[in-house]
Order: C-alpha cells, then structure tokens, then sequence
C-alpha cells in the first residue's frame, strides 16, 4: 500500500473512502467528489508527495446499472517513481459533475476532453470543455456509455448524411494549430527561432 | 502493346503509318500513367508503401508519381478504414480530383467497415465515392494491390471517348448523399460476426 494513504487520511478524514492495492501493484484510493480539487491540490504540492505528472484521466462505466461511475486520476511522482490511482465515483442517476483538475495539470486540458465526449461527464471549470474525438456538432449522444448502442442510435444514412455535412476546416482550422496565441508563454530560444521564421509568420508575434 | 494498337501495314504507303482506334491510344496512355492519390488511414496503408517500394514497384505499371495534390491525381486509392470525422475528408479530395478519375478501395475495411462495424465507421467508402475496383484482404498483400491495379488498367482500356456522361461530376446534391438513404442502410447490413449484434432504442 503507497504510505500516501496515511497522509491522506490524516488531512482529508471521511473525504477519503476505500484504498486498495491493484493487481499490477498500483495503490488505488477513492475519494469523495467535493473534495477532489483540494486532494489533488494536496497530492501536487505537498512535499514528500509531489505528484507532479498526470499520466491520464478516463472514466469507467460497469454493467450492473447500480453501480456508479468513476472517473480514474492516473498520478505519477517523477522523482520519487510513485505511482497513485485516484478515483471519484459519480451517481449515474444525477448529474455527472466533477471539478476540472485543468488549473494544477495544464496535460488535464484534453484528457478531460475525452471523458466529456465519450462518457459526458462535465468537468467544472474547465476553460474549453467541447468534444475532443468525435466532431462538435456529433448529436448521437455519448459512445462508451452502457446504453449507447453499437452502431449508434441513428440510421447508417443518418450517420453518412451528418458526417458528410460536417465542415473539415471546423476541426483542423490554422487558428487552431497556429502558435500565435500561446506565442508570449514560450521558451526564448523557441520564440527565437520563430520570430526568425523557422515555422513561417508567426501573427501578433512582434 | 501489339494486343491494344492494331497496327496495318496500307498497300503502297510508306511501312512508318501506323491505323489505332483513338479509344484505344487515349486509353493505352490513361493506363499506363495512371497517378495515384493515396488516401492512407490504416494498416493498408503499409502495405500500399511496401506495393510503391522497390521489391514490387508499382511504377512498374506506370504508377511512377504518386500524387499527394489531390488535383494532380486520377487514382484515389483508399488504403483502411474510413471514420465518419474523415468522411466529408474523402469526399472533399475526390472531388478536388480532375477528370478522368478512379478510385481503388483497398482492404475490407474502406470496402464494407471490415471487422470495425460500430458508430465511428464508414461501412464501405461506396457510400461516399463512386469506386471502380474494390481489393479484398486485412489488409491485401502487395501482389493483390498489384491485381486491383491492373484490374483498373483493364477497365480503362474498356471506356470509350464517346459514352457520354462518363467523366461527368457529380456532387453531392441536396440530400447530401451520394446513394439513396435505403441504399445506404442496405449496405451497411450487419454480417458475419456482427449479425448477433442490434441496434437498439
């Protein structure tokens, strides 16, 4: 069992539920939805912890329609070679809510992307929370979801007429891909090579 | 050669005259210089570059350039599975490419959806584009691509100059669709494995 529990323990109390130790050796621990941001929070910054990386979010739905669903916190401490399983479980019978983790890991921005699309758990506060995989304007509802069917729920000629409908430039537009927005946050050689036009003219870069 | 230009040796003339029916010398040319566009999505596509490389060389055949420009292209050859993002893709690239044009669907996925029968997939990029030859196989070995190929050249050599209406465009009209919607769904018929599998409320 990963010590981290302890501390957990100690400083969350009842917001920390079960913790168990995974066949691969992982610890995974469950913790109440409410106090996720400030776990997470807890489990980055505190020393000893540091829980640096966010290896991957995603969410699991199991068959029997009692039970909830998770949504699975993938942490790593890089120094330390730790690894945490964290899990937050959501009431499919109420609304799939849970903090964004976006503010600690900016890496959460399109894994929380994919859970929205596939399972459409809205994560609060997210800055851009819009479907990742499938396209924007996709209406069949979310496809890992247990009553989602197979084929999706309109007509094989639904489907092609929507599909061939959709707009390409939408998803892959040169305003997307372009760099001119996050230009300022850049490291200084990288800006320097830009502003020499390694990657063509950059907008607003001057 | 000898078997598409009858050549004909007139009495008297000088033995340079060669006779050939136009449709067979437009046809001999369109044949032999066929520019592919490949449109890679999947494991076929390896195989399409093991077919473009040295050890089976489809330059052989006359496939010398390959045209990553839609527009400098006449064989669309889709090579693995066609998502529904990638469908308004597909269509868009065929429809960018000049008169005349071909498509190869190559693999069982871009021919029918393959095993991928679920909500993501295109179940066989007919129902996008027209296609003229359809290549079996998960994915086709190289030798297969090479026999849809020459499978075209063959189909080639068959049009005529003069039947109208076959280098028409047609784009998609206002349905939207290329094929009638019955048709579609017909198409789209689960098989195989996926015949136990319902489409549900």
């Amino acid at each position: 069992m990963n010590p981290t529990i302890d501390g957990l323990r100690a400083t969350f109390g009842t917001a920390i539920g079960r913790a168990a130790v995974a066949r691969d050796g992982e610890t995974v621990v469950h913790v109440r939805a409410e106090r996720l941001r400030d776990v997470m929070q807890w489990l980055r910054d505190t020393p000893g912890e540091r829980y640096d990386y966010l290896v991957d979010v995603t969410a699991v739905e199991y068959r029997d329609p009692e039970r909830p669903l998770e949504v699975v916190y993938f942490l790593r401490a890089l120094e330390r070679r730790s690894d945490l399983r964290v899990k937050v479980e959501l009431d499919a019978r109420e609304e799939l809510v849970v903090d964004s983790v976006v503010p600690l890991w900016a890496g959460a921005n399109w894994l929380e992307r994919e859970v929205f699309d596939m399972f459409g758990i809205t994560f609060r506060g997210h800055p851009d929370l819009r479907r990742i995989l499938m396209w924007e304007t996709y209406a069949e509802g979310h496809p890992l979801r247990k009553d989602f069917p197979l084929r999706g729920r309109f007509s094989r000629a639904e489907q092609v007429h929507q599909a061939l409908a959709a707009n390409p430039e939408a998803h892959y537009s040169m305003e997307e891909l372009s760099l001119a927005e996050a230009y300022q946050e850049l490291p200084a050689d990288m800006r320097e090579r830009l502003r020499k036009g390694e990657r063509g003219k950059i907008p607003h870069s001057e | 050669m000898k078997h598409v230009i009858e050549t004909k040796e007139v009495a008297g003339q000088s033995p340079n005259w060669m006779l050939a029916r136009l449709d067979d010398l437009v046809n001999w040319a369109r044949a032999n210089s066929l520019w592919p566009m490949p449109f890679g999505t999947a494991c076929c596509a390896i195989e399409f570059m093991a077919t473009a490389a040295s050890r089976f060389d489809f330059a052989r055949f006359g496939m010398e350039r390959q045209a990553f420009s839609p527009r400098q292209a006449d064989v669309l050859i889709c090579a693995g599975r066609l998502p529904f993002k990638l469908a308004p893709v597909i269509r868009r690239v065929y429809d960018q490419m000049p008169q005349p044009k071909w498509v190869i669907s190559m693999g069982a996925c871009a021919s029918t959806g393959g095993i991928f029968d679920n909500y993501a997939m295109v179940q066989g990029i007919d129902t996008i584009v027209p296609v003229d030859v359809y290549v079996p196989g998960c994915p086709p070995r190289p030798e297969g691509l090479l026999y849809g190929i020459l499978l075209l050249h063959k189909k080639i050599k068959g049009e005529s100059l003069i039947q109208r209406g076959l280098r028409d465009e047609h784009p998609l009209d206002d349905t939207g669709l290329r094929l009638p919607p019955e048709q579609i769904d017909e198409v789209s018929e689960p098989f195989g494995n996926s015949v136990h599998q319902f489409r549900s409320a």
